[in-house]
């Protein structure tokens, strides 16, 4: 009933081929982006901004970079923060080093860089597959830790090894209120989701599925696998390279190698898989689900006990916290192995049916 | 049906959340202190005395009636080390009005280095944190107050050259530094080459991966190459680890030298014997149960079933540390109600103005019960540290004790090293320096 396409007739190609053929979406999307870019900004309090909605959004970003190369071409790869530690400090270099460089270049020159180590690091994917992909990317993230942490030149031979930046500006106009942050964050993701949807429906990302689903009958019908692999790797890590840079520039202005450690290869891999495979909004809703969720619970745990008349301790809040949080990812896996874009998809069924299911 | 009961149970703790806000809002005549602690993860042995000490001395300030009548509150927050989570937090607690913020981590205190200024919240850190941020006229709002790690690691080679029978002994010996690999780690590193320049000895630079329980291949390296001391910059299990290994490769204790950080009973608890001989640096104070302060800490607060940690932890190195850091926050606020009203609710950059004139005289030190455990300190706006003596003190296989005099760090070699530091920051920042009339504001 909410989702009745009856009527809704498509008369040209162009309109069949469009990103959201329903009408439906393309209100909730647009209402969305407008509610995003118009209104949030005057309603949300500044914590939200910078502890929840700023890293929500540049993690998402990083979530859709990965999900292009292990979701859509199937290559598994725990190098992702390796590729954001790469994006973050080439556009710090390119911007202390180089008087008047423009932010914004300097973060996609950033993204350059790790497109740049993202191909390199892609070319053993062209013999090794599955598993022992991942591990040979887990090499990337060993050397690009050790590089940040060894290599003085990379951090401008500041003694404590860390880098920082401060007093952004895009053309002229600071980036520094919590809502300024957002609105930088918020206006790359969705450039870039609309770039990344774009591609998975064209030829490449064709390319790209058939690869993942089968690499000798996709190379039987023509598609080289050296190009669709390595794309698939210098545009995954162009994304997450911007996503790096805006991590270190944007949320967290003061930062060392260990922002970028195995830890956050693996979330990043954990937010692709939960939030669904080979799905642009699977890394929304994975995203959403292991950034916000934990610091939820850390704040309604307390509440709850308060509520109840308990005095949690911070320690016992941290342990449950990590004992909800990982009972809700086996709970979601187990309803539904294929993510949450999956669980969506299945809600979106039921609705258009709704209230009449045969 | 699983959707629809999973969003009722989100509706109704975003309700108890609803709930539970308006209460911490109601105390408004109240002076908040974000804690900022980690009693998880695998830094929490060190991270949990430190925050019961600092919690404890709340509460004590609280019964011995509050600041000029202002009474604290706090809120405590896990970061579990974790620089992100731990700017979480702050964002978290800095809307409730905090007076100041102690991240008890040099990840985190840089991190938040960027942000303070524009929140107006003052960054206290106690002995750690950016070394070069003792110049006040480029940190405007850091205040590592009683000591850095420069004055850590020159107390240190101070020690070693008394050790050693003056600074000329020290030509052509070796010294390993074998530290956390983290800006944390890296802090001592131009300090010790300074010395190392200037009195002619080799430093050898062994990093360690966090958290530091593998150090196999360190030690191997110390085995080879035998240098004359070690200095152990670690923090949590790295510590007991290096004790453990320097016990299995035979390396003696007596010639190793920690950080404040890598000198608490946690670090040494587990080995016992094994650590015999070990000495650490201490920012001032040590072990001290027989403190004023402990007693009345056991009396006040642990006796009235307030004590946040158990009762023997009450005077042990971190726990003292913990009280001390939060003493040194408060006496800020009371500096600051000095100046712009007493018995009122001081804010961020009124207290930051306490900070930097905070003149804590023995009397006063007395009276607070630290007699023996510290010395005065005295803080203006070109010196945000105010103290720069330190002690050693070696484990004797059941307790620390003191095993040296007082050391001052020398001003000589500290004082450019901080502003040159100080200066290449402000000019990567683009900060000019406070003018001498901002000072007096």
């Amino acid at each position: 009933m909410l989702y009745r396409e009856n009527g809704q007739f498509k008369t040209s190609y162009r309109a069949d081929a469009q990103i959201l053929p329903v009408t439906q979406d393309r209100l909730l999307i647009g209402a969305l982006l407008v509610f995003a870019f118009g209104i949030a900004p005057f309603i949300v309090s500044e914590y939200a901004f910078r502890a929840i909605l700023i890293p929500f959004l540049i993690l998402a970003l990083a979530a859709l970079g990965l999900n292009i190369l292990v979701g859509y071409c199937g290559q598994i790869s725990l190098g992702t923060g390796a590729f954001m530690a790469v994006g973050a400090y080439a556009a710090y270099n390119f911007q202390a080093r180089i008087e008047g460089m423009p932010l914004i270049v300097s973060l996609l020159l950033g993204g350059v860089c790790s497109t740049v180590v993202g191909v390199m690091f892609g070319v053993p994917s062209l013999r090794i597959k599955g598993l022992y992909l991942a591990v040979a990317t887990l090499a990337a993230q060993f050397f690009v830790d050790w590089a940040f942490l060894r290599i003085k030149w990379f951090t401008l031979d500041s003694a404590s090894g860390a880098a920082s930046v401060a007093g952004l500006k895009v053309a002229g106009i600071p980036i520094e209120t919590p809502a300024a942050k957002y609105l930088f964050c918020l206006s790359f993701l969705t450039v870039f989701a609309l770039l990344a949807k774009n591609l998975v429906r064209g030829a490449i990302g064709r390319e790209w599925m058939a690869m993942r689903d089968m690499d000798v009958a996709a190379s039987v019908i023509g598609i080289r696998p050296v190009y669709a692999k390595l794309t698939a790797f210098a545009v995954s890590s162009f994304i997450v390279g911007v996503a790096g840079a805006l991590w270190a520039f944007v949320y967290l202005g003061s930062w060392e190698p260990a922002a970028f450690s195995i830890e956050r290869s693996f979330q990043l891999l954990f937010m692709v898989i939960i939030g669904g495979l080979g799905s642009i909004m699977g890394s929304f809703f994975g995203a959403g689900f292991i950034v916000v969720l934990p610091i939820f619970l850390d704040q309604a745990l307390p509440a709850l006990g308060h509520a109840l008349g308990i005095n949690l301790d911070t320690a016992f809040v941290s342990h449950a916290v990590s004992m909800v949080y990982g009972a809700l990812i086996v709970f979601f896996l187990i309803v539904e192995p294929h993510g949450l874009a999956r669980l969506w998809s299945t809600a979106r069924e039921k609705l258009r049916l709704w209230p009449f299911p045969h | 049906m699983k959707f629809k009961s999973l969003s009722v149970h989100a509706v109704v703790a975003a309700a108890l959340c609803a709930v539970a806000a308006p209460a911490a809002l109601a105390q408004a005549k109240e002076q908040f202190v974000p804690v900022l602690s980690y009693r998880t993860g695998p830094y929490a042995p060190n991270g949990v005395p430190w925050a019961n000490g600092f919690v404890d001395y709340l509460k004590l300030t609280n019964a011995r009636g509050g600041i000029n009548g202002v009474k604290i509150s706090f809120e405590e927050c896990e970061t579990g080390y974790d620089t992100g989570k731990s700017v979480e937090c702050y964002e978290r607690l800095k809307g409730k009005g905090a007076s100041f913020v102690q991240p008890l981590s040099t990840g985190a205190t840089f991190a938040i280095t960027e942000k303070a200024p524009i929140d107006k919240i003052p960054l206290v850190s106690v002995g750690y944190g950016r070394s070069e941020s003792q110049d006040g006229g480029v940190f405007k709002w850091n205040f590592p107050i009683a000591g850095t790690y420069w004055v850590a690691s020159d107390a240190i080679m101070q020690a070693i050259a008394k050790k050693e029978g003056g600074w000329d002994k020290l030509k052509g010996k070796k010294i390993a530094l074998v530290y956390h690999d983290s800006p944390f780690g890296k802090e001592p590193i131009p300090e010790l080459t300074e010395r190392s320049k200037l009195h002619g000895f080799e430093l050898t630079l062994l990093p360690v991966t966090a958290p530091g329980v593998e150090q196999k291949s360190t030690w191997l390296q110390i085995r080879q190459s035998k240098p004359d001391y070690v200095v152990l910059w670690g923090w949590g299990v790295m510590n007991s680890t290096a004790i453990k290994e320097a016990q299995a490769t035979g390396y003696p204790r007596e010639k190793m030298y920690g950080v404040w950080w890598a000198g608490a009973e946690p670090d040494v608890k587990d080995v016992a014997e094994g650590a015999k001989g070990y000495n650490a640096v201490t920012m001032q104070h040590g072990a001290e149960p027989q403190s004023k302060l402990v007693k009345d800490m056991l009396a006040m607060v642990h006796g009235k079933g307030q004590g946040t940690g158990p009762k023997d932890e009450v005077g042990q190195v971190l726990y003292m540390r913990g009280a001390m850091s939060a003493m040194l926050g408060l006496e800020g606020v009371r500096s600051a109600q000095e100046r712009f009203g007493k018995g009122k609710v001081m804010s961020g950059e009124q207290i930051r103005w306490g900070l930097e004139n905070l003149n804590l005289t023995q009397a006063k030190l007395d009276g607070l019960g630290f007699a023996g455990v510290m010395r005065p300190i005295s803080t203006s706006c070109m010196d945000h540290m105010g103290s720069s003596w330190a002690r050693i003190h070696t484990w004797d296989g059941s307790a620390w004790k003191f095993t040296s005099e007082w050391l001052q760090a020398d001003e000589q070699i500290l004082k450019p090293l901080v502003k040159a530091q100080a200066e290449k920051y402000a000019t990567e920042k683009k900060i000019t320096r406070r003018t001498p009339e901002d000072c007096q504001s």
